[in-house]
């Protein structure tokens, strides 16, 4: 991509300020680290950091049939929402394959909802919506560059962002939000921790980000928001969803409804859960501190190469080697040896929880 | 600004060499670990490995990418720093004094090709 294409969020000349390690992800420049990727996560993990998020993208869906529209598209059921809701789940294709993993917020107003999607997919998924939108009395709105986007995240969070605010956002529980004439602020994140996710104009992003730093707010790059999300279990499009890794595969199941009258996928999804799939997603810790990357074999002992490692690290708050990979099924149990290959080296371990760090929820 | 040492020979792909009689000790340059970050892992290999000049003997991890170590010179590992195992760090800390093998070299005439501190400056200035 060439230096034109990149495009740069409301937040781009603060990173620059701070010194940040900037790097191309998804079209656009983005900071990787500003401090290191180790303070930053621990930052997260004992204190507050927030991110810039402002490159994911906003997509609002009203009109007549929005329910039943968003329903179509999406695998999880959102017909009894609140109001003030919010849903996790995914956009499959036919063949159970991903399009995208998204939330799905329910406004006041009846038949409106923001669809908030992975920055990488915005033009992909808005093209799909359309595509899959033939019959359907709805708008579809890709206001993506009209908002920016903060994650303020970690166990101060929720006083950083009610001393910022106002009080009303302490009683948000996980997955709710409120949306007021500055805000859309949601009890989201994808750090593990309990947090914040803020919407705003470009303008207000930007004040909203100067004054987290007045107070002393850690600024925290997409380095430690990988390694963050990981701990906690959460998959990343691209590496544990994709067009070839459906929900199911990924241990996401619980995200689709397949009681539902109908959506897309909902035939392959049905048939994958009640047939079982080929390969599945499993967490692999390793005894040593080489470092699984995505891409390395997944082998038995004798060599035979049954998976790849799609996400690893060398855990920063748990101090293991930890990875996901994808196995053939008959190895995803619980404790079941494999060996990882690292270079020229092999290294034994099993199979444990995805969910390696217990993560703290505002329930 | 990163740090060159007067006196010893690097490699293009940020190696450092100090020869001492036929044992060449090799190390990482500091622009090299400035480059990766907090190194969290090194991987190094064992004595009795022999290498090829611009062989892969190793890696160097951080939190976020895995970057290989080239064998600058053709011989036999003599010595390990076994140091590292257990505190990687040593190399964002100084990454001359913490060299990370010995080589009993093969054929000593390769040390020729590589550069000195000055044409060094320059490589990692381009």
């Amino acid at each position: 991509m060439s230096d034109e294409m990149i495009k740069k969020t409301c937040l781009w000349q603060e990173h620059v300020r701070l010194g940040a390690k900037m790097s191309p992800f998804a079209g656009f420049d983005m900071p990787i680290q500003y401090k290191g990727i180790t303070e930053e996560h621990l930052a997260v993990r004992q204190k507050v950091g927030m991110f810039d998020v402002s490159h994911m993208g906003e997509i609002f869906i009203s009109g007549n049939d929005a329910l039943r529209y968003v329903n179509h598209i999406f695998t999880n059921d959102i017909s009894n929402m609140d109001s003030g809701s919010i849903l996790y789940g995914m956009m499959c294709y036919e063949d159970g394959g991903v399009v995208d993993d998204l939330l799905v917020y329910k406004e006041t107003e009846d038949n409106h909802y923001l669809l908030v999607v992975n920055a990488a997919n915005i033009d992909k998924d808005y093209e799909w919506m359309l595509e899959n939108a033939v019959g359907f009395d709805v708008s579809i709105d890709n206001a993506s560059d009209d908002w920016g986007q903060i994650a303020v995240q970690g166990p101060q969070a929720e006083d950083v962002v009610s001393k910022m605010l106002g009080e009303w956002v302490r009683p948000l529980t996980f997955y709710t939000f409120v949306r007021n004439d500055d805000y859309i602020v949601s009890r989201t994140g994808y750090t593990g921790e309990d947090g914040f996710e803020i919407y705003a104009t470009p303008e207000k992003t930007i004040a909203l980000w100067k004054a987290l730093l007045a107070v002393g707010v850690e600024p925290c790059g997409l380095g430690c928001r990988d390694t963050l999300r990981f701990e906690a279990g959460l998959p990343l499009y691209g590496d544990e969803l994709s067009k070839d890794i459906s929900p199911v595969m990924a241990g996401l199941g619980m995200f689709c409804k397949l009681d539902k009258e109908e959506f897309i996928g909902k035939e392959a999804l049905s048939r994958q859960k009640a047939d079982g799939v080929m390969q599945k997603l499993v967490g692999i810790e390793i005894e040593d501190r080489a470092i699984p990357r995505a891409g390395y074999a997944v082998e038995l002992e004798d060599g035979t190469q049954v998976g790849v490692v799609t996400t690893g690290y060398h855990s920063i708050s748990l101090d293991k080697s930890i990875c996901f990979a994808l196995v053939e099924s008959a190895y995803s149990k619980l404790d079941t040896p494999l060996w990882i290959r690292i270079r020229k080296k092999v290294f034994g371990g099993k199979v444990v929880k995805k969910r390696f760090y217990q993560t703290n929820y505002k329930k | 600004m990163s740090k060159i040492i007067e006196g010893l020979l690097y490699s293009e792909s940020h190696e450092w060499v100090k020869v001492e009689g036929d044992i060449a000790v090799v190390g990482v340059s500091d622009y090299a670990q400035a480059e990766m970050g907090e190194i969290t892992y090194v991987d190094l290999p064992q004595v009795d490995d022999e290498f090829a000049a611009g062989e892969e003997f190793g890696a160097l991890e951080s939190v976020k990418a895995s970057s290989d170590l080239y064998s600058p010179v053709s011989g036999v590992v003599t010595e390990v720093n076994t140091a590292l195992e257990d505190a990687p760090e040593l190399v964002n800390e100084d990454s001359y004094a913490n060299w990370l093998i010995k080589v009993r070299m093969t054929n000593p005439s390769e040390t020729e090709e590589l550069m000195n501190a000055d044409s060094y400056k320059t490589h990692i200035n381009e």
